[in-house]
């Protein structure tokens, strides 16, 4: 009742999201305290250094993470509904339907012993009651749409086959069959180049555009931040720091975090080992997942500290119209101003 | 996959060749002279001489083989020297009883090995783990021959549910040649059934830990194809493997087996010939052996290819 009453809900709301793991060293606490919104068709980029709780956050929202394991709590709604009670056969529903996701894992995300085609298909079989022939027509379709050359054959071939760019390619596939309301792509483009990433961020705005698709984008680059999101949200060791829209983001950022986030941009995108991107630019070490003082968590890296910061943990707090961010001496200039 | 096929039937003939030399050279090889068992032992030097030049023992070791290899492959083996029957006689009628206690005994041992390993892996710390992992232990400590006779102490002479032994063949009484079978069948397979269970286990558990069972949860599949098609099928390497490897403790065991229940089959065959030691038999059971377990080597490694597509493809494992 008083849910219709307050009618006006985001498509996604996360409220006091804490996500926390059991390990042979102790509670693995990765995500402290995340609320955020998503609208119907935005596209909301989540941004922060490797270990932030990105994905681990992407996660809890089709509760995909290891249910032995973990230890959540907090509220995911999608459309007014509560998904953190909900029982596993009707999140089932949900999953690949209304929430779909594509890994941050490319090369191990499909099965290797059956083809892309019977992946793709799986899905619409289950969710679109799609016969198996329409399935494997609406594959080929699919592969076609996120840029996979010669699809008819390669609805054939199996994951072995393709290179890490073609795989993640058919991970958007299936991620977009159902037409999902909330599509979550966890580094989605890393694994390809240029042109090809800039394809499928075209098929991702496309899929906004047509059908008012909300897209929750993990990235460490700041440059596709700027070229599809709407908003960002900023995250340090398991919480959200900062939150605007890109345009506002990027020309007024207030916590010191993200500055230093933006002054490392040019030269941020250090290829690692394993060819994934990553942000490296600022000094120091985030704290580790185990202790959680009441302290600002960045302080010993932040250029700003002053005794306060560790006195008592910053709130976020509202820096205009849908800006908010967690510090004591938010910067007041622009981008970059007197850190 | 022609050409993976053609490889290893190409290494199958060449094993195959191996073996044969190795058995004729290791029958040979054993103590006593053939000629002398059979001629007795008050037989005079002439005597020997003519049974030494009837079969051929008097000629180079190399015609000799050419010679048993040549009519092997028409299927004659020579006549045992115990009843004077064609070897391949026997064979033809012991080979069917092995072949239907294994198939059997395997029957069991994937329906019971399999199913225990996927459920334990999927309530992996939980009871029915611990009943199933506590089944693996015993069913793998337990020698076969303790087995067969608790087997028969329980359900035949106590129950008085299954014959204690016989058999009757399956063409004539399929009703009776089951009952008669069913008892040996568990008592070989468990032990299996028990590898497999282990085995199945830690694959299963490797497999849903994977990355691509995630996908297939996010999906929103039903568990049973999450659990029972992606992990599964992934997992089925390591079964086949395992059945591949448990061959020798397969035949090995169905030779105990047949012995317990007195079944009248390759195992028992062998355990009789080589007490008589009737060498045309000894020879032609080692040889079918080694042909049945290349065969059979030859069908595990067509599985691989059928389960894995790497192999089917390119037909090297890991390439
Ligand atoms: N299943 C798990 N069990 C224990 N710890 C985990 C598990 N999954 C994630 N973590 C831990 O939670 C923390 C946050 O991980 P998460 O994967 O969300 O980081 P991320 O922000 O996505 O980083 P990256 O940019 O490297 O992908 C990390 O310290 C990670 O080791
Ligand atoms: S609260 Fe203090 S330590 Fe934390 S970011 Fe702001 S200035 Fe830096
Ligand atoms: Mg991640």
């Amino acid at each position: 009742m008083s849910e219709r009453l307050m009618s006006e809900h985001s498509l996604l709301e996360i409220t006091g999201l804490r996500v926390g793991f059991d390990t042979e060293e102790g509670r693995v606490q990765a995500v402290r305290d995340v609320s955020l919104r998503l609208e119907r068709g935005e596209i909301l980029a989540l941004c922060g250094e490797s270990g932030c709780g990105k994905s681990v956050t992407a996660m809890s929202i089709p509760r995909l993470l290891p249910p032995e394991t973990t230890r959540l709590s907090g509220s995911i709604r999608l459309d007014g509904r509560e998904l953190t009670d909900l029982p596993e056969s009707a999140l089932r529903a949900i999953r690949g339907k209304d929430v779909s996701m594509v890994f941050q894992e490319p090369m191990t995300s499909l099965n290797p012993s059956f083809t892309v085609g019977f992946q793709i298909a799986e899905v619409l079989r289950r969710h679109e009651g799609m016969s198996r022939t329409a399935a494997r027509s609406r594959a080929v379709e699919l592969l076609e749409l996120v840029g996979i050359p010669a699809p008819a054959r390669r609805v054939r071939e199996y994951p072995h086959q393709l290179s890490g760019g073609m795989r993640q390619r058919v991970m958007i596939a299936i991620a977009v069959a159902c037409s999902p309301r909330v599509l979550i792509a966890d580094e989605p483009t890393t694994a390809l180049d240029v042109t090809i990433q800039a394809g499928v961020l075209d098929v991702f705005r496309d899929l906004r555009d047509r059908l008012g698709t909300a897209i929750i984008l993990i990235t460490h680059d700041l440059g596709v931040v700027a070229d599809v999101a709407d908003r960002a949200v900023v995250m340090y060791a398991g919480r959200a720091v900062e939150e605007a829209s890109v345009t506002e983001l990027y020309a007024r950022p207030r916590h010191p975090y993200t500055a230093g986030l933006m002054r490392a941009l040019p030269s941020a995108a250090v290829t690692g080992e394993d060819g994934r991107r990553r942000l490296t630019e600022i000094p120091g070490l985030v704290p580790p997942p185990f202790e959680d003082p009441d302290e600002c968590a960045f302080h010993p890296r932040c250029p700003r500290a002053r005794e306060d910061c560790t006195a008592t943990r910053p709130a976020l707090e509202a820096f205009g119209t849908g800006h908010r961010a967690a510090c004591f001496h938010p910067l007041s200039t622009a981008a970059g101003g007197d850190a | 996959m022609a050409l993976f096929i053609l490889r290893r039937l190409g290494a199958a003939v060449i094993v195959l060749f191996l073996g044969s030399v190795l058995v004729f050279l290791g029958v040979r090889a054993l103590p006593g002279d053939p000629a002398r068992v059979l001629a007795g032992q008050e037989a005079s030097p002439e005597a020997i001489a003519a049974i030494r030049h009837d079969y051929g023992l008097d000629r180079p070791l190399p015609v000799q083989y050419a010679q048993w290899v040549g009519k092997a492959l028409t299927g004659d083996f020579g006549r045992s020297t115990q009843d004077r029957l064609p070897v391949a006689h026997i064979l033809t009628q012991r080979l069917p009883v092995t072949i239907e206690l294994s198939v059997l005994a395997m029957i069991v041992a994937i329906g019971i090995g399999v199913t225990a390993g996927v459920v334990a892996a999927t309530r992996r710390g939980r009871f029915a783990d611990h009943v199933a992992t506590g089944f693996g232990l015993v069913g793998l400590s337990v020698p076969h021959f303790w087995l067969g006779i608790l087997g028969i102490l329980l359900f035949s002479v106590r129950l008085h549910w299954l014959p204690a032994s016989g058999y009757v063949p399956f063409t004539g009484d399929p009703g009776g040649n089951l009952e008669r079978m069913l008892l040996p069948a568990l008592v070989l397979g468990t032990g299996f059934a028990a590898v497999l269970m282990r085995q199945t286990r830690s694959a299963m558990l490797e497999s849903l830990s994977a990355d691509y069972v995630r996908t297939a949860r996010a999906k929103g599949l039903p568990e049973r194809s999450v659990v029972g098609v992606h992990a599964l099928r992934n997992s089925l390497t390591t079964v086949v493997t395992v059945l591949g490897l448990q061959l020798g403790a397969l035949i090995s065991g169905a030779v105990v087996t047949e012995q317990i229940f007195v079944i009248p089959g390759f195992g028992k065959l062998t355990v009789d010939a080589v007490v008589t030691r009737n060498y045309p038999v000894i020879q032609a059971v080692v040889l079918v052996t080694v042909a049945g377990y290349i065969a059979v080597n030859l069908l595990v490694d067509l599985a691989y290819g059928v389960l894995n597509p790497r192999v089917r493809l390119t037909g090297v494992a890991d390439g």
